[in-house]
């Protein structure tokens, strides 16, 4: 059996970072495996849950479904990048003053699709989008009331900090 | 109220390492040599392994080891054991199969481990799992509980005749009898209560190390009570003594019961960790966790609860099999037992019950508790029948709840329990109004112009949690004591540290704990750590599950926190030579009452560590410990109403409103509170509306992955409105009586009364799918 690497070269929180790693290695992998970033979690093996949701370019992704070679080049932020040491992104704050989450696990994927989904939405953002946009992210302790009440809150945040640059 | 005391809506002290990133769980523990293990697992229902070839296996690239069951048992594992001892009504005790951790002769489910494959990388251990051959010689199976109890089914277990676990029963039969007979009317229905998958949403993970000079283990393990974990390792399966043990449950993400009993994998991995010399992690992936962790639910019942002329209860009939799966779980025994049959008189005067249990093996993975065991069962059984009366009798549903409703405490039930207090007509008022229930025919009325059908169902449950006391539960078989402790260290500069036993895997101990010793001393939450998990740091604790942390968990540390008081009061009152009868606690200070004199609690911590002025003959230090064993079961009840529009021509239900009153007791932080409840009312509706664990006729289990089971998102459930009534328990300091379960025990039944009430059909089961209401839709006009 012959197990072909190769190496990739990526920005990870704004850091370079470059490895050696199988052709099967998914970015889910070199995250916590080779970088240490154990907030991108894994939830599932069918890229459903979305514990693993991170951004590539912007954008929310589910790392589970990346291979390393895919994201080769990018820019790729995970939950421990969303905001500067020691401060809260909106989303983050928003979580933690609802009552976003219970047991944590799900909780990095949320927060960073939820970004995401303002980004998309803006302001237009209300319950039945949230809860419409959340299908690719799974909770099992919330019951998504307070998931739901914690993204308006953030969309309305966000709004108000870029309404204010 | 004070800013972090009892009743404030604090945000959680824990919530910041979750939203940044910086939670532990299992899987993100990294050691030094650390290997990985894999499983091969039996790909049929009921086989038996003729033989396992690992020769081309060990070739494989970074494989240290293959080990099989047969090593295992070689080598004096003990077998998985169920820790609760039933007896059937004939008096002979429940029939517990034998349960290596991996099958050295016969497979009994699928996904059932036979080998682990321990390599150096995840990539390589799983690349050498594909590479070990099993010769299976596949037997028949016996996939539901229908097909096992069948003349001539496939048998399990050589000790189980007819693969009956038990045939249990409760109450008085004769009695029961005798009261039918009188009976004006009967209601008799026939239901399933479909089976579930727990689903934390963090797999189970273990991380087991071992060190050959100490000869001593360390486990990492996804666990709801690491010391009970550390006693089953090392008394029943012989995997080291409990001084060389220690047992680590870090963050833990979701429990939901299926991470209190201990599993054949972390078994292996410790064993596997000394066969290698390495440390060995196993992660479960989402298909095992479907194929292994303990399922819940699955019973299938006939009733009959007869009412005399006035639709005043007479008696029940309860008669239920129960699915136990392929081997008794760790607590299996006790769910459709004393955790289901106890609670069958509901929120009612029911004069005679009487119920009979058969527990069943199936060729499938084993059942256990899952959130609620066994009283989601009756509430679900129970609701459905008296709404099924009310709608034979044509009276309105919520009366015929209110005619039949116990008004006065305590109140002694046919079936064990004594409820000590509680107010139902208190809930029901309150939800009847909060939905504005005599404005429903009009909404109807309305909604049937709009083409649309309109239903309105009740649940008024009541359960019973911080199941206890000791030596009750010891009468009944549980093979421990269900108490709790706490130990409370007052650093010497009067900042505190609290171990308890509980452990939170998303409760939010870390800040309602903190909240309770906040508020005893009027100090801020923040100077509080909360201490868990640990075996090594925490003498000892029974864990989280069944609602019991507040009720049992918070008491024990209010007993600890009363004996650290009055040694602090001591030590106040001799330094300010005063009388210790005149010392208060008042924002963080002793003080002499009436007067300004005063010590900060860090002086008075310091006091006792230096020793310098003490009390003759005191110690010094200020610490204190407490093992709290409560008196009774606490009892939370309510009611939840929901409103529902079924789209006649999809069958698919839509959330109107859903209205859930609960009395819980005391509330510590009634915002953690409510995150409770919301998430047990979606499991709930989950079992509803959504969820099932499919079996083949062939024992595969056709749901196992998020693509098959119907997990509810977002888009599938409503926002919430709760209330709260307040009846304080009287059998603990604090009159809490526990949150955890009540969504998931009480949603079910208002959730399908609500879409029989819409369709004008009562035949209907769950999950409630789209394609099971239209049938039942026109099944009904037919």
């Amino acid at each position: 059996m012959t197990i072909v690497t190769r190496k990739v070269s990526l920005t990870v929180n704004g850091k370079a970072v470059s490895a050696d790693v199988e052709d099967r290695t998914l970015l889910v992998h070199l995250l916590r495996d080779n970088l240490g970033l154990t907030g991108t979690h894994v939830g599932c093996d069918t890229s459903q849950c979305g514990a693993c949701t991170v951004h590539i370019d912007g954008r929310a992704v589910k790392s589970c479904t990346v291979l390393v070679g895919q994201a080769d080049g990018s820019n790729v932020t995970t939950i421990e990048g969303l905001a500067g040491h020691n401060e809260l992104h909106p989303m983050q704050a928003a979580f933690r003053d609802n009552h976003g989450l219970q047991c944590g696990y799900c909780t990095p994927g949320m927060i960073m699709a939820a970004v995401d989904m303002v980004r998309r939405h803006g302001g237009k953002l209300d319950e039945a989008t949230v809860r419409q946009e959340l299908e690719g992210n799974i909770c099992r302790c919330t019951g998504y009331h307070n998931i739901v009440k914690s993204v308006l809150d953030a969309a309305g945040r966000m709004e108000m900090a870029s309404a204010a640059e | 109220m004070k800013a972090d005391g009892i009743g404030a809506r604090l945000a959680r002290k824990e919530d910041k390492r979750f939203i940044t990133g910086k939670g532990r769980y299992v899987d993100d523990v990294r050691v030094h040599g650390m290997t990985y293990a894999h499983f091969v697992r039996s790909p049929h229902a009921h086989a038996r392994v003729k033989g396992i070839d690992i020769s081309e296996a060990m070739g494989r690239p970074g494989v240290l080891a293959v080990l099989t069951g047969r090593e295992l048992v070689d080598d004096k594992i003990g077998n998985l054991i169920c820790g609760w001892m039933v007896h059937s009504k004939d008096g002979s005790p429940m029939k517990m199969g034998a349960w290596p951790a991996m099958a050295p002769e016969t497979v009994r489910f699928v996904g059932q481990a036979v080998a682990v494959v321990i390599g150096e990388t995840r990539n390589q251990a799983r690349d050498g799992a594909e590479a070990v051959i099993v010769d299976y010689e596949v037997l028949p199976a016996a996939a539901d509980i229908k097909a096992a109890i069948a003349p001539g089914a496939p048998q399990l277990h050589p000790e189980a005749a007819g693969n009956a676990v038990f045939n249990w029963s409760i109450g008085d039969d004769k009695a029961v009898d005798a009261a039918m007979s009188k009976a004006a009317h009967k209601v008799t229905f026939e239901l399933e209560n479909n089976r579930l998958i727990p689903n934390a949403m963090e797999p189970r993970a273990a991380l087991a190390e071992y060190n050959e000079a100490e000869e001593h283990f360390t486990l990492h393990t996804t666990s709801q009570n690491p010391h009970v974990a550390r006693l089953v390792l090392s008394a029943f399966y012989n995997i080291a003594q409990e001084h060389k043990l220690r047992v680590i449950a870090p963050d833990v993400g979701g429990g939901f019961g299926s991470k209190i009993f201990i599993y054949p994998e972390e078994m292996v991995a410790l064993w596997a960790s000394k066969k290698v010399g390495r440390p060995v992690k196993w992660t479960s992936d989402r298909t095992e966790a479907f194929l292994t962790d303990a399922h819940g639910r699955d019973h299938l019942t006939k009733a009959t609860m007869a009412f005399d002329a006035n639709h005043k209860i007479l008696a029940l009939r309860v008669d239920t099999h129960a699915n136990f799966g392929a081997y008794m779980s760790l607590f299996s025994s006790s769910v459709p037992t004393y955790l289901y049959a106890t609670l069958l008189s509901g929120q009612y005067n029911i004069p005679n019950i009487y119920a009979e249990v058969t527990g069943v093996y199936t060729n499938t993975a084993p059942i256990d508790a899952y959130r609620g065991a066994g009283r989601p069962e009756a509430s679900y059984l129970l609701e459905r029948l008296i709404e099924t009366a009310a709608r034979t009798f044509k009276v309105d549903p919520a009366e015929l709840r209110r005619k039949n409703f116990i008004t006065s405490f305590p109140h002694q039930t046919p079936v064990i329990m004594a409820y000590d207090i509680g107010d139902f007509n208190a809930s029901l008022d309150a939800a009847l109004k909060e939905i504005d229930y005599a404005g429903f025919p009009a909404r109807k009325e309305k909604a049937k112009k709009e083409g649309k059908l309109r239903g309105i169902g009740f649940s008024c449950y009541i359960e019973a949690c911080g199941i206890a006391p000791s030596k009750a539960v010891g009468s009944l078989g549980a093979g421990v004591g269900l108490w709790e402790s706490a130990e409370v260290r007052v650093n010497p500069v009067g900042t505190i540290e609290v171990l308890t036993g509980s452990h939170s895997h998303g409760q939010g101990h870390e800040t309602t704990f903190a909240q309770v010793v906040a508020d005893r001393l009027g100090i801020p939450a923040n100077q509080i750590q909360i201490v868990h998990g640990d075996t090594d740091k925490v003498q000892f604790g029974m864990g989280t599950y069944g609602s019991r942390s507040g009720a049992v968990g918070i008491s024990a540390i209010v007993k600890a926190m009363e004996k650290v008081e009055a040694k602090a009061k001591k030590i106040a009152a001799h330094q300010l030579e005063a009388s210790e009868s005149d010392i208060v606690i008042e924002n963080g200070t002793f003080k002499v009452t009436g007067t300004d004199r005063l010590m900060p609690l860090a002086s008075v911590a310091l006091a006792a560590y230096t020793g310098h002025n003490l009390p003759d003959g005191m110690e010094p230090g200020l610490k204190e410990g407490a093992f709290y064993d409560p008196t009774n079961f606490t009892f939370p009840s309510g009611t939840y109403v929901c409103e529902v529009d079924v789209d006649a021509a999809t069958g698919k239900t839509s959330f109107v409103d859903f209205v859930a009153v609960d009395d819980f007791g005391r509330l510590i932080n009634p915002m953690i509170v409510e995150g409770q409840v919301h998430g047990g009312l979606v499991q709930g509706i989950g079992q509803a509306l959504l969820e099932r664990a499919v079996y083949d006729n062939s024992g595969q289990l056709v749901t196992a992955s998020y693509m098959d089971y119907a997990m509810p998102r977002a888009e599938d459930v409503p926002s919430f409105k709760l209330q709260h009534t307040t009846t304080l328990c009287p059998g603990n300091p604090l009159g809490i009586k526990g949150c955890g379960e009540a969504g998931a025990i009480g949603a079910p039944a208002a959730v399908i009364n609500a879409i029989t009430d819409a369709i004008g059909n009562n035949s209907l089961e769950m999950p409630a799918t789209p394609d099971r209401v239209w049938h039942a839709i026109q099944s009904g006009r037919a």
